[in-house]
């Protein structure tokens, strides 16, 4: 029986700026177990990076504001603790890493020092030991020559580099979550691989459950458990990597699979693109908030919110059709393309 | 590091000249003959002949030149008439007392503007934060030799807690000495400290919305270390630039402040000399004051390039990765 | 072909038009830069209709009636140490303040551009000869230039504007070098370039234009930096030469009277103050309006 290491429930995340609330994330809602690995994906603006923020309550307030919902981490209600505890928390048992390397490391601090103040912030150990950890965390994520390095700038490292050594940072103390926002995305394709492999290979050294933040599903297929398919602030569709992979549901979810590089694609034709923008947050959607760009919208579809629905064990989906008829259209739609490209 | 030290110094030389020709030009503008408009219209015109005898007026113009550079070099800034005194033992008198007046000045402005910006730009539109922006708004806009008087007016004149003029020597205690630092230093201290209450929120806006301040805020470190460490040492190059450039307005500033309360600095020893009509003193001194600046710009500069690693030391151009 | 020309010369007006509405329109909903305005535009009327608004000569001395506290005989803010009207004085001061501050900029910017487009766009010898000189000048603080200058060229109206003038023209130089050299790199000035446009057609076609907003933010801020150095020359005695009422010098006079009669003092430094604030303000909110990331 997997041990649950956190719960998410209803969270709601509004950005309030003068007389507008855009609601960010509207009601997410999903589990990980410990040394699970969990995918989030969605196109920018979907909420994704919002919903993992939220979890460290490092959203910006205000505009922002936690409206609703619950972050159980280990039986402990996150929104519930001090800003003391909380602080407690982060950098420690959760440790996140962003985006663009080239901006997330402080560029007037040695890489050194910001490993050691994640080690001595957390950690009552003296100044020598926290740079011996720090070296030893250095060449754990494959920099060469680490107690050379440790005393250099962000900028005198590379792309890749720098996010090994965030990587470094977030798991000196040891989490039990790390939550990488898109960490792969700024770097170099050849890059990206290594640093993806890096963080499996790190994982299963330090037992961490990972939350990988991404619009890229072939980062979920290579290192997730599960994935949560996030759409204008709503969860569309979550499941296993086979259930999403095998037998996406959402329509949202085809188009994302469609718009993925795969080596059958011939490279020449343009990759399909699901047509339109989401919608604008600020306003009240009424009804699922994909129909205006759906191709199998009905009229139901713009009246009515559709319910998370349990297609098979574990696989829910936010639609209202979840019938065979439905992924007919979808092979119908397949052949079509076929048809079109032959 | 050394090397670029060093270039700097070298590059300094020909800006020190040109301050030289500068001063040495404009005191050769004078209408008329510049001995007789010193010595004043009673003078005989033996007098006057003996003058410029001394001040070598008779000769040509690079001569002048030259014999002036060559007399700076071995530190001879010349001879007042009216003090009987070298000019290089009138500046060296006085120059302290502007030093003291000028770094306790800068020391109220940076201590209050730079917290004030700080406050300012992490409560970004709170009362706190409008009260800072309205007031160094004013600040900045204050025309100081009037926010000098005003001060004698209250503080000396109505509510007599200071003295409205002079220096307290040490001899007399150090609480002498402070009480008649205050105002002086205060009035002298509004500009810079407004100006640095502004560029400290500006770029400290700037600084806290970046990446790196998020990952120090998600490795747990407390949000005084996070603005204090993480963000203040960003934001501080363009305070530095602006703090460099605010000596000079101190330096200006610190002319007029003198004047209004009587302090025995380099900007009171100007303006007595030009009532005066030492033009020799007025030379030496606004040269001194130039080189003065030349120097801590450089001093500036430098530090600069500590404060900020990313800055290449051997070209010019700021490297970026 | 003309009517083509015609139609472009149209169409750039038209886009020039609308810029310079939505410019205006920036200013006028940003309160502060509005009150700016305001304060510019009192400013302005004050000095023109002086005569008008001003209750008695600015002048007129009447010893029998010196140090009158504000409202006393008929005098709205009291009478200085000859028995002068400090309103009217202040009123006719406004003229002063507001002719030195912008002939002096315009002084300045003349020259200051000037020095800045050859120094930036032939670079160069040019550039490090030019460069060297305004470095120099920028070693004295600016007030001391002024102060310098004034000694040497003596007391007056003139000589203010041509010494709060020459010490505003390394700045100038600057900012303009600093625009010419942005412009200067970009594809359409090439263009023109290869086209074989003569340099002077460069220059005052494309490079000036293109310089024009910060130009003009830095020349409004340097309006109250002007301002400023005219009533602390004249706060020294080295300015306007009495009795020709200026801010500076009625402060300057107001000081000695202190005890007996604070207001002159006090009057003369708000207005001083008020009308800096107001251009600061405006320059502030021009800089929001043309290009919010302009560095000045």
């Amino acid at each position: 029986m997997p041990e649950e290491l956190l719960r998410v429930e209803n969270l709601q995340v509004e950005f309030r700026s003068g007389l507008t609330t855009t609601k960010a994330v509207n009601g997410v809602s999903f589990t990980l177990n410990k040394k699970e690995n969990i995918g989030i994906v969605g196109e920018s603006g979907s909420g994704k990076s919002v919903t993992a923020t939220s979890l460290l309550r490092l959203i910006p307030e205000p505009p922002g504001i936690i409206s609703d919902g619950n972050i159980f981490f280990e039986e402990k209600d996150l929104l519930k603790l001090s800003k003391k505890e909380m602080r407690a928390i982060r950098g420690n048992e959760i440790s996140m890493i962003f985006q663009d390397p080239s901006t997330s490391l402080n560029p007037v601090y040695t890489v050194g020092n910001q490993i050691i103040e994640s080690i001595r912030t957390h950690e009552k150990i003296s100044k020598k030991e926290a740079k011996q950890k720090a070296i030893k965390m250095l060449e754990l994520v494959g920099i060469p020559s680490p107690e050379k390095r440790i005393n250099m700038y962000p900028h005198e490292f590379s792309g890749g580099m720098r996010q090994r050594v965030m990587i470094a940072i977030a798991l000196a103390c040891n989490p039990k979550l790390l939550i990488a926002d898109e960490p792969t995305t700024a770097l170099d394709v050849t890059v990206q691989a290594q640093i993806l492999d890096l963080m499996k290979n790190l994982q299963d050294e330090f037992n961490t459950a990972i939350i990988m933040i991404t619009h890229d599903l072939g980062v979920v297929w290579e290192t997730c458990d599960k994935v949560l398919v996030m759409y204008a602030g709503n969860v569309v569709e979550s499941g296993t990597v086979e259930q999403i992979h095998d037998n996406p549901m959402h329509p949202y979810t085809w188009g994302l699979l469609d718009s993925q590089i795969t080596e059958s694609v011939n490279n020449d034709e343009p990759l399909p693109t699901i047509p339109g923008s989401p919608p604008d947050l600020s306003q009240e959607v009424r009804g699922c908030p994909f129909a205006a760009r759906c191709p199998f919208a009905q009229d139901i579809c713009f009246s009515k919110k559709p319910e998370m629905v349990e297609t098979e064990d574990n696989h829910y989906v936010s639609c209202h059709f979840q019938t065979k008829d439905k992924r007919l259209d979808r092979k119908e739609q397949q052949n079509d393309r076929a048809i079109v490209k032959g | 590091m050394g090397k670029y030290i060093i270039k700097r110094i070298i590059n300094m030389i020909p800006t020190l000249l040109i301050v030289a020709i500068i001063v040495f030009l404009i005191t050769r503008m004078i209408p008329g003959d510049p001995a007789a408009v010193m010595l004043g219209p009673q003078a005989s015109v033996q007098e006057v002949e003996k003058l410029t005898e001394e001040l070598g007026l008779n000769k040509p113009l690079h001569i002048q030149f030259f014999d002036y550079i060559g007399n700076l070099l071995q530190g001879d800034f010349g001879n007042s008439l009216t003090y009987n005194q070298p000019i290089a033992d009138l500046i060296m008198d006085r120059f302290p007392n502007t030093v003291i007046l000028a770094i306790s000045a800068l020391i109220i402005a940076i201590m209050i503007g730079v917290p004030a910006g700080i406050i300012s730009a992490t409560r970004q539109n709170s009362i706190l934060d409008y009260t800072v922006t309205t007031i160094s708004l004013i600040g900045v806009s204050m025309p100081v030799f009037w926010l000098g008087v005003m001060l004698v007016l209250y503080f000396s004149v109505n509510l007599g807690w200071f003295p409205s003029t002079g220096m307290g020597s040490m001899d007399e205690g150090f609480f002498t000495f402070i009480r008649h630092l205050i105002l002086p230093s205060l009035t002298l201290a509004t500009i810079p400290m407004s100006q640095f209450a502004r560029i400290t929120r500006s770029s400290m806006l700037e600084v806290v919305s970046q990446d790196y301040v998020k990952t120090a805020r998600s490795k747990g470190v407390r949000e005084f270390i996070v603005i204090c460490k993480h963000a203040f040492k960003n934001a501080f190059t363009p305070l530095l630039t602006v703090m460099g450039l605010q000596i000079s307005s101190l330096l200006g500033g610190a002319v007029l402040t003198e004047t209004i309360f009587s302090w025995p600095g380099m900007g009171l020893l100007i303006i007595d000399a030009i009532e005066k009509r030492d033009f020799v003193v007025v030379q030496g001194t606004v040269l001194f004051i130039a080189l003065i600046f030349v120097v801590v710009n450089l001093v500036v500069d430098i530090l600069y390039k500590v404060v900020n690693p990313k800055i290449n030391y051997s070209s010019n151009k700021g490297g970026t990765s | 072909m003309t009517s083509l020309q015609a139609t472009e010369a149209a169409e750039v007006m038209e886009r020039t038009r609308k810029r310079e509405r939505s410019v205006f329109r920036k200013l006028i909903k940003n309160r502060l830069a509005a009150f700016g305005l305001f304060v510019i535009a009192l400013l302005f009327v004050t000095a023109i209709f002086a005569p008008v608004i001003a209750t008695h000569p600015p002048n007129q001395m009447d010893v029998t009636k010196s140090l009158l506290g504000p409202g006393e005989a008929g005098h709205l803010l009291g009478t200085d140490s000859y028995g002068r009207d400090i309103f009217s004085r202040l009123i006719y001061g406004s003229r002063v303040s507001l002719i030195v501050g912008i002939a002096a900029v315009v002084f300045g910017a003349f020259f200051g551009s000037f020095l800045g487009v050859i120094a930036g766009y032939f670079g160069g010898k040019f550039d490090s000869i030019i460069m060297r000189i305004m470095d120099g000048l920028f070693a004295f603080p600016f007030i001391l230039l002024a102060i310098t200058l004034m000694t040497v060229l003596g007391q007056g109206l003139v000589n203010a504007i041509i010494a709060i003038g020459i010490a505003n023209i390394p700045g100038f130089a600057r900012v303009v070098r600093g625009q010419v050299l942005n412009v200067k790199e970009s594809e359409y000035i090439a263009v023109t370039k290869s086209l074989g446009a003569k340099h002077s057609r460069i220059i005052f076609q494309h490079v000036l234009p293109n310089s024009f907003a910060p130009l003009i933010v830095y020349a409004t801020m340097s309006v109250a930096g002007a301002i400023i150095s005219e009533a602390s020359l004249s706060f020294l005695g080295l300015g306007i030469q009495p009795p020709t009422a200026s801010w500076g010098s009625m402060l300057q006079e107001g000081r000695n009277f202190l005890v007996l009669n604070p207001h002159m003092a006090t009057f003369s430094g708000l207005a001083i103050l008020i009308t800096v604030l107001g251009i600061n303000l405006f320059g502030d909110g021009l800089r929001d309006a043309l290009d919010p990331k302009m560095k000045l």
